[in-house]
């Protein structure tokens, strides 16, 4: 069985740390906020100028002011702190942020990521996703194995122009945890009941398959 | 000293046809909402927009594209504005997409008199075409060229006469790196306070960056996604 949403989210709370400072993107990322383990303390980054995002208001609660880098009215915790734009990207710049996780349209052997533009269909922009990528924290991917139209999204190299060269550190799908590392893309761990064929048939990319590929546990 | 203006119409008359304009907010978080209006109003074109979103269809920056007043934007992300990628896919808006922390930086430094800077970000991508490449401690660094407004405009929550302002929550954003990027910045505030009211260790952006400043009004506070915990 393919992991939901949920599940790829709860997969990747799992990499989560004591102390750790984590920014989350938009979708399955901002999922990983609930799932924290048990005893364990992080401080969510917004990159709109925001340490430890709360949970969203109450329908009382909501305020204008207090919105997330999704949009999305949020509210602050004890102990959180609001800063400018410049000093978000600082932190993050500076290598400050421990842990981004992600989503992306293309990921490819290297580790290079494509998440920001379709040329002549879409025209979004990169918001601070370069920046992310780029500062040399760890970096996760979320995202679904294949596309709507059934093409792997992990390739041998990416077709869309890149957000950053060779910064993932680990792919978290429905079918699968690969790692990034210097030889390739390492199998790590199958979702319940699918096979190591059905991860091959579903990833464009050469993987790399040790002996011991477990099961994942969500 | 006479910072204080009577209202936007005042604050903004002297903003001309083809100005560069940066302006503070995140969606349409902490926008100068005042000063769009009267800028609408005052009908000025060719504008260049430095700002991190360009609005909705039809609120903050969106009221600007709708009128046809810019000529260009400079943002880093434009997804929640239909009538702004069909401007941009048609060839009618210029845009130059820049990464997040790269606009907040050329910003920052712009008003540090910082021309330029070498960043990471963006390496190896569409945007460093063009762009020197500078190796530092073995990693590669692009370099990015500072951004300095004729006019900046932001809002703010309190603000007094001498051009002190304190923001409140995530409306902050990019409003305090936006005031230090020109030498004619005007803020409009939700409030604004007698001189002395605001305690000194408490302001965000200390008044020499300010030249403008008016009592904003009719606050509309748009809420882009409004997200409870009720659903």
């Amino acid at each position: 069985m393919a992991l939901t949403r949920e599940q790829i989210a709860q997969r990747i709370s799992q990499e989560l740390q004591d102390g750790f400072y984590v920014n989350l993107g938009i979708g399955i990322p901002t999922l990983v906020a609930n799932y924290v383990p048990k005893g364990i303390t992080v401080v969510l980054q917004s990159e709109n100028g925001l340490l430890g995002v709360g949970p969203y208001p109450k329908e009382n609660e909501v305020d204008a002011d207090y919105i997330n880098a999704g949009k999305e009215t949020i509210t602050t915790l004890p102990g959180s702190s609001v800063f400018s734009s410049a000093e978000s990207f600082a932190m993050i710049r500076g290598g400050h942020v421990d842990l981004t996780v992600m989503g992306a349209m293309e990921v490819d052997e290297s580790g290079s990521i494509a998440n920001w533009i379709i040329p002549g269909k879409m025209v979004k922009g990169m918001g601070g996703a370069m920046d992310l990528v780029a500062c040399g924290s760890r970096l996760i991917i979320a995202m679904q194995h294949v596309s709507k139209n059934g093409e792997s999204k992990i390739l041998p190299k990416c077709n869309l122009p890149l957000t950053g060269v060779a910064v993932v550190s680990k792919i978290v799908t429905e079918l699968a945890v690969i790692d990034v590392t210097k030889e390739g893309l390492v199998l790590r761990e199958r979702a319940p009941g699918v096979s190591i064929e059905d991860i091959k048939m579903a990833t464009a990319a050469r993987l790399i398959i040790p002996e011991d590929v477990s099961e994942i546990k969500t | 000293m006479n910072k204080l203006v009577k209202d936007a119409d005042e604050a903004i008359k002297d903003i001309f046809d083809g100005a560069i304009l940066a302006l503070g907010g995140f969606g349409l978080c902490g926008i100068p909402e005042n000063c769009i209006s009267a800028l609408v109003k005052k009908g000025v074109k060719n504008l260049t927009c430095i700002s991190n979103n360009a609005g909705v269809d039809e609120f903050g920056i969106g009221l600007l594209l709708q009128q046809r007043q810019v000529k260009k934007m400079i943002s880093s992300y434009v997804g929640e504005n239909k009538l702004f990628e069909q401007l941009v896919l048609s060839g009618e808006l210029e845009l130059e997409l820049t990464p997040q922390g790269t606009l907040a930086e050329k910003l920052r430094a712009g008003g540090a008199g910082i021309p330029a800077f070498f960043t990471a970000t963006g390496y190896g991508t569409e945007i460093a075409k063009g762009k020197e490449v500078r190796q530092y401690d073995g990693k590669n660094y692009i370099l990015e060229r500072s951004l300095f407004a004729d006019f900046a405009i932001v809002k703010a929550w309190k603000g007094d006469a001498m051009g002190n302002l304190v923001f409140r929550g995530t409306a902050r954003n990019f409003n305090p790196n936006v005031a230090t990027a020109s030498h004619k910045t005007i803020a409009e505030v939700e409030h604004l306070v007698p001189i002395g009211e605001i305690d000194p260790d408490q302001v965000h952006v200390p008044g020499i960056y300010i030249k403008r400043i008016f009592q904003g009004k009719n606050y509309e506070k748009r809420i882009e996604k409004r997200k409870t915990s009720e659903g």
